[in-house]
């Protein structure tokens, strides 16, 4: 830039250094202003972080880490322990992930892959639209007409099947309530099955066709493309989406608090009523007294950022070590 | 550029004024209030008709029993309301001053194939051990014996409890410890305790209790009557204190309130459960109101006096209408005289 100014004129002229000056004030602006937002999420985050701990201690300090690990939650006596509701919000969420994965992996092949072409629009909008239902509905679903249909027809099926296989079968017996962790967990199935198809299909569809038609120009059957040209081509993509999914489900408070059961109470059994940290939070935040009930609700709340910050941590982790292996095979 | 920025500021200045201004006119004659969802249907229709008398607002806001006494000790609203009556002790310790403004009743209710509201009948130690588990069918013997004639067709219970704290958790519960020590000792009282039964499934809300127990076969749960009036659901008659079996309605609750003499309790704070009486309903309660001795805002706890003695006066019929009772004179009269004159409005 000084040589093109020296070359030209051979000095500046004031107008245009009032110019530069100018430009490099809103380039400063800007600087500060862009660096301003962005530092703010880090700000609001630690604000989050802060007021967690703070309002969770007592709680913490009281009942020590075996917090986390004990299945008391006696508001009478004030006694608290969070096991029964992490386990809630794990076992929901994992329930969840082990149905609509497969799900949403086979939707979006369909889409991408076989679908004929007037049949993909109206599909893919079909989706997305799922994905904008409010949870509010799915819980309303939920409770008034999936839980009736699930007691009457479904869960005397998967007991007189599954449940009777030894070990693995006391998964589901029970009382056939309708509500339930396996309700809910297929009620988020049904939540997060539209999240994790529309970013599998958006990432499957930036697969370049040149990949494609040479692996099918060699013969390669649909499945064969998918598996060995798609898949580690999308995986990135593939993991964020199942990942985008998994955030909803374990965070997810007014579908779960509707179908859950909102019991206190570890059962073995996946027909039995329990709790997720989520609705723990929505059904007694309003009534909690201050003192230890209120601040175990809070250290409840601290449990659900560490898990979901565990998952995301996870989720980073396998992506670069999948890129390390990757780039040892080549 | 100057000029701008100063009209702008200006325009914000009077502005401010004008809100300051309509706030202030505004708050001598609006008063809010919180707390206790129970009886909000009857505040909401009391205000309303206040409004049209008075031309004064009253707006309640129904977040829970344990909500209202919270924003009360924060002094953001003009009174608060709770189902679950503060301590005598707590009350002077806060300075507050605590009375009943109106009373309603909690049903236990059924979803039995076949069985008709009241037809089945029970006695507080049997639904305290339905409530804990250690009956689990409704072919169970001891339920049958109180119901001879009756055909009750077996079948696991499912018992419905209210998922968040809740004032009508705490007169149910209260009741069931007052009748069945095995309750007492093992679960206790509260406005949420720890649900014992292997079965039990808690909803949200009494519409969450209510919902359960329409969706799910064979279950028992408890809501405030009005939401098993208003849901045709099947209630259970049970055996009050002087041995009678009775059904909920307004008159066994008036029968139970009847029995109470407020003017004994310290600070009014009582549960009417298992009251005696030929005819009460034994699990009746009063929803109360919570107003500081000294307030803040003198003139808002006049109005919130005004507002309540008009209710006790004027609102009586309302109250009927939306299945609660009124408090019964000589009770109201004890509140002006006794707890109203502690609080200071000048």
């Amino acid at each position: 830039m000084y040589s093109h100014l020296d070359s030209t004129s051979g000095a500046v002229s004031p107008q245009a250094l009032k110019k530069a000056k100018v430009q490099r004030l809103q380039d400063a602006i800007f600087h500060r202003g862009t660096q301003f937002f962005a530092l703010s999420v880090l700000f609001a985050l630690l604000g989050i972080i802060i007021s967690l701990v703070i309002n969770a201690w007592p709680a913490l300090h009281e009942f020590g880490p075996g917090f986390f690990f004990t299945e008391e939650w006696d508001v009478v006596n004030g006694e608290f322990g969070g096991l029964i509701a992490i386990y809630g919000t794990l076992a929901t969420s994992i329930i969840a992930l082990l149905i609509a994965v497969p799900l949403s992996f086979g939707i979006a092949v369909f889409l991408t892959e076989l679908c004929p072409g007037p049949l993909r629009r109206p599909l893919g909008t079909a989706v997305e639209l799922l994905a904008a239902v409010p949870s509010i509905i799915y819980g309303m679903f939920g409770l008034f007409i999936f839980a009736p249909i699930f007691a009457e027809y479904i869960q005397p099926v998967l007991a007189a099947t599954l449940g009777q296989i030894p070990g693995f079968g006391i998964l589901f017996r029970g009382a056939f309530n309708g509500i339930g962790i396996l309700c809910a967990g297929l009620i988020l199935a049904m939540m997060i099955l539209p999240f994790i198809a529309s970013v599998m299909r958006d990432v499957f569809e930036v697969v370049p066709p040149v990949l494609k038609e040479s692996a099918y120009g060699i013969g390669c059957t649909t499945w064969e493309v998918v598996r060995k040209i798609v898949l580690p081509y999308t995986k990135a993509g593939v993991i964020g989406g199942i990942m985008l999914g998994l955030g909803r489900a374990l965070g997810e408070t007014m579908a779960v608090t509707f179908v859950i059961g909102n019991a206190h109470r570890l059962s073995p059994s996946l027909f039995a009523p329990g709790n997720s940290i989520a609705s723990t939070l929505a059904n007694e935040f309003g009534e909690a007294e201050f003192g230890p009930h209120f601040s175990s609700l809070f250290a409840l709340a601290l449990a659900l950022f560490i898990i979901t910050f565990l998952v995301l941590a996870a989720a980073k982790w396998l992506l670069v070590s999948m890129e390390k292996k990757q780039g040892l095979k080549t | 550029m100057k000029s701008l920025l100063k009209t702008a500021l200006l325009k914000g200045a009077i502005s401010i004024a004008v809100v300051g201004v309509s706030t202030t006119t505004a708050f001598a004659a609006d008063i809010t209030g919180a707390g206790a969802t129970f009886p909000y249907p009857i505040y909401a229709k009391w205000a309303e008709a206040y409004k049209a008398k008075t031309g004064s607002n009253m707006n309640y806001q129904s977040i829970g029993s344990s909500g209202g006494i919270k924003q009360i000790k924060a002094k953001t609203v003009d009174f608060g309301a709770t189902d679950n009556p503060v301590k005598f002790d707590d009350l002077e310790k806060e300075g507050l001053v605590q009375f009943p403004a109106i009373i309603g009743g909690v049903v236990p209710v059924i979803n039995v194939d076949g069985v008709k509201p009241g037809e089945i009948k029970l006695d507080g130690p049997t639904l305290a051990d339905i409530f804990q588990g250690t009956i689990t069918n409704w072919g169970d013997k001891r339920i049958a014996i109180m119901n001879p004639g009756v055909k009750i067709p077996s079948g696991d219970i499912t018992v419905v409890h209210r998922a968040d704290g809740s004032g009508t958790t705490a007169i149910f519960t209260d009741y069931l410890a007052k009748t069945s020590n095995l309750w007492k000792d093992a679960v206790g009282a509260g406005p949420a305790v720890k649900w014992p039964a292997a079965s039990s499934v808690g909803g949200k809300g009494n519409e969450g209790v209510a919902a359960n127990v329409s969706r799910v076969k064979n279950s028992v749960g408890y809501v405030e009557y009005a939401y098993a009036k208003k849901n045709k659901m099947t209630y259970i008659s049970l055996k009050n204190k002087d041995g009678n079996f009775v059904a909920p309605d307004d008159l066994t609750f008036a029968a139970a309130a009847a029995g109470t003499d407020w003017s004994k309790i310290p600070g009014m704070g009582t549960f009417i459960t298992n009251a005696s009486g030929a005819k009460s309903w034994p699990i009746t309660g009063a929803s109360f109101i919570l107003v500081y001795k000294n307030p803040d805002n003198k003139a808002g706890a006049a109005e919130v006096l005004k507002f309540f003695d008009f209710a006790f006066k004027e609102g009586k019929k309302m109250a009927e209408d939306l299945d609660y009772v009124a408090m019964p004179d000589a009770t109201t009269d004890y509140i002006r005289k006794n707890i109203w004159s502690a609080v200071k409005t000048k």
